[in-house]
Formats: structure tokens, sequence, C-alpha cells
């Protein structure tokens, strides 16, 4: 008898899926997930000055350009920023 | 024109001494003049694998140290006249040998064979460096597990930053039985990680074993690794192969067996 879907437990290959992506994001840059998170931080200070964001659903990721081409695959840095409001009010 | 490849993985264990062995002989009984050259100074097994371990007499370090020409230290595979291995020293350590010897040496072996396959030691040190020096293009060997693919990434990361632009992946010990539970990672979610070009996928095979057991690689046989590496050879050899489709030939399997166990059922 088959489990509905929202009971599934996690299968042990989407763990390893998961846990390697977020490994080898960090290990891809040779930094720590907390200076990533550090980076973080400073975007969200930059950005911040000229309009409202969202700090709490904002993401950065590293990852290698899905650019096709030999020898074409440096590693990027893509910010996914929610902005709350472009023009600061305060 | 001859083709330099290095079979490499970073991590140990993954099966890179056994898929440059079976590489090898694969080229070599499509007609190529190939050459194995085993570059794990100290922990030397390429000759085990292939059989070949009681007729050394001159190694790697002898020959890039000068104590002896090439062709004396290459070992003549009897099974294909065009199959050759230039051992490794078991009584020396990495550090014998450096990368500007080992290019020149890949040089002088150049005009005499089709292909050169280095199997690389495991690890990033010194050995790694001797072996991707002369290279050409690389092979990366993995398993579909967490510290296999890390390691695998890593290597390629290195690969590329000595401006490799010809990398394939070769997953090895795949369970298709595994991937059917959801426990195993697939094909596509390795190759999705490391986004390299595969080359090919060898399934977890007893016979594997069986093969290094008796020192004869097993390239070309009916088993299903040696039909997945045999593919990988044509591969190489600018063939364009389907890949074996191992999930339907076990699939078929689990339905007899499923027909089976459900008469049984209905007997119970």
């Amino acid at each position: 008898m088959k489990l509905p879907h929202f009971f599934r437990r996690k299968s042990s290959r989407e763990v390893a899926k998961d846990r390697l992506k977020i490994l080898l994001i960090s290990d891809r840059v040779n930094c720590s997930p907390e200076m990533l998170d550090m980076i973080k931080e400073d975007i969200a200070k930059v950005i911040s000055r000229y309009m409202k964001i969202d700090t709490q659903n904002m993401e950065i990721q590293i990852s290698k350009s899905n650019t096709y081409g030999i020898g074409n695959r440096n590693p990027s840095l893509r910010a996914n920023i929610p902005i709350l409001d472009l023009h600061k009010s305060s | 024109m001859s083709e330099v490849i290095v079979v490499t993985s970073g991590k140990g264990g993954v099966g890179k001494t056994t898929t440059t062995a079976n590489v090898g002989t694969g080229l070599a009984a499509a007609g190529r003049k190939v050459v194995l050259i085993d570059t794990d100074i100290g922990l030397r097994n390429l000759d085990v694998v292939m059989g070949l371990e009681n007729r050394i007499v001159y190694n790697l370090v002898d020959v890039v140290e000068g104590s002896c020409r090439v062709k004396q230290a290459l070992i003549r595979d009897k099974r294909y006249p065009g199959l050759y291995l230039l051992p490794s020293a078991q009584t020396r350590d990495k550090t014998a040998v450096n990368e500007s010897q080992m290019r020149k040496l890949i040089e002088q072996l150049r005009d005499q064979f089709d292909y050169i396959l280095l199997d690389c030691p495991a690890g990033i040190e010194q050995g790694f460096k001797n072996a991707i020096a002369g290279a050409d293009r690389a092979l990366v060997v993995t398993t579909p597990e967490v510290s296999a693919i890390r390691d695998a990434d890593r290597i390629i990361g290195l690969l590329e930053a000595n401006a490799f632009d010809r990398i394939d992946l070769c997953i090895n010990r795949m369970r298709y039985d595994m991937v059917r539970r959801g426990d195993m990672m697939t094909v596509e979610d390795v190759v999705d990680i490391l986004s390299v070009s595969l080359i090919g996928v060898i399934p977890d095979d007893e016979s594997v074993v069986v093969s290094t057991n008796q020192g004869e690689p097993l390239v070309g046989s009916h088993t299903q690794a040696g039909r997945a590496y045999k593919n990988i050879c044509m591969r190489i050899l600018g063939q364009d192969v389907p890949y074996l489709d191992l999930d339907r030939s076990i699939s078929f399997w689990t339905k007899v067996t499923g027909i089976f166990h459900k008469s049984q059922e209905g007997r119970a």
C-alpha cells in the first residue's frame, strides 16, 4: 500500500543530491557557507541604500555558468533579491 | 596522431585502475597501439589488474632516472599485440618523479603509440600533478556517492585550471535496483551536478571482481561491465554508441520474478 505523496519521506537520493549541491557551491568558490552569508549581508546593505528589499527572502548562489562551449565554465554569482519598494521612502 | 588520456578521480577506490586496464585493453583489441602508464608510485596496482606482475624488470622511476631505456621497461601484453604496460615503482615515493620528466617521457612515447593512458593516483598532490602534466584529455571516474562526486568536482576544477578542454565523466558501480528504490542518485543527477560530458556508465557487476582476481580485463566480454567498457572504448575512438539500457534489462527480470511472485500469492 502506497502512502499519499505528502507523507512520503525524502528519498536518500534526493537528500544526497541536495546536500551535494549546497556542498559544491562552497567547495567551488573555496569559501565557507559563513563567508557566503557575510557576502549576502554586505550585498543587502549596499542595495538597501537605494531601495527597500526583502532581506529575508533574498538568496545568493554560486554556480558554474551554463553557457555551452569549452572552457567557458567559470563560476558565477547569482543573487535573487526581491524588491519591496523601488523608491526608498525613508 | 596519438592521444594522451589521464584516468583520474580524486577519491581512491572508485575504479581508476580497473577503468584504465579495461579501456586500454579495449582500445588495443580494436587494433590500436596502446601503452598504459601506472603513475601511482609506491602503490602500484595496474600490473596486478592486468595480470602482468610477474614480468616487471624495470619501472617508471628507472626510466625517468635514465637507469634503462623506455623500451626495456615496457611490458608487452601477450593477449593483444599492440598493448604495453609501463609499471610504476613500488619502493619509491611520488616525489621520485616530477612534471617535466613526465612530459619528456610522454613526448618520447607519442610517436610509437596511438593511445597513452595514464593511471593517476588518488589525491591531488604530486602524483596527480605528474599524471596530468603530459595529458591531452581526462577521463574522470566517479561512483554515485556523495564523497566520490565531491572529489570528482574538485578534480574537474583542477583540470580546468590546468587548461584541460576535454574532460569526460565515467560513472562506475551504478546500481539500478537502488536507483529504482530512490536510494541512489541517477546518472542524470550526477551529470547535472558535475556538468561535464558523460562518456559511459559501468554497472556494479560482480564479474569485475572476478576479472581482477584473474588478472584478465573483462572488456568486450558478455558481462554488463564488459559491454559498458567496450562502449567507452568505441566512444573514445569517435563512434556514436547508444547507451546500454541496463535498467530495462534488469526490469525485465523483475517483471518475470514479479509474475512468479504473483502466481505464488495466488496459490497461498
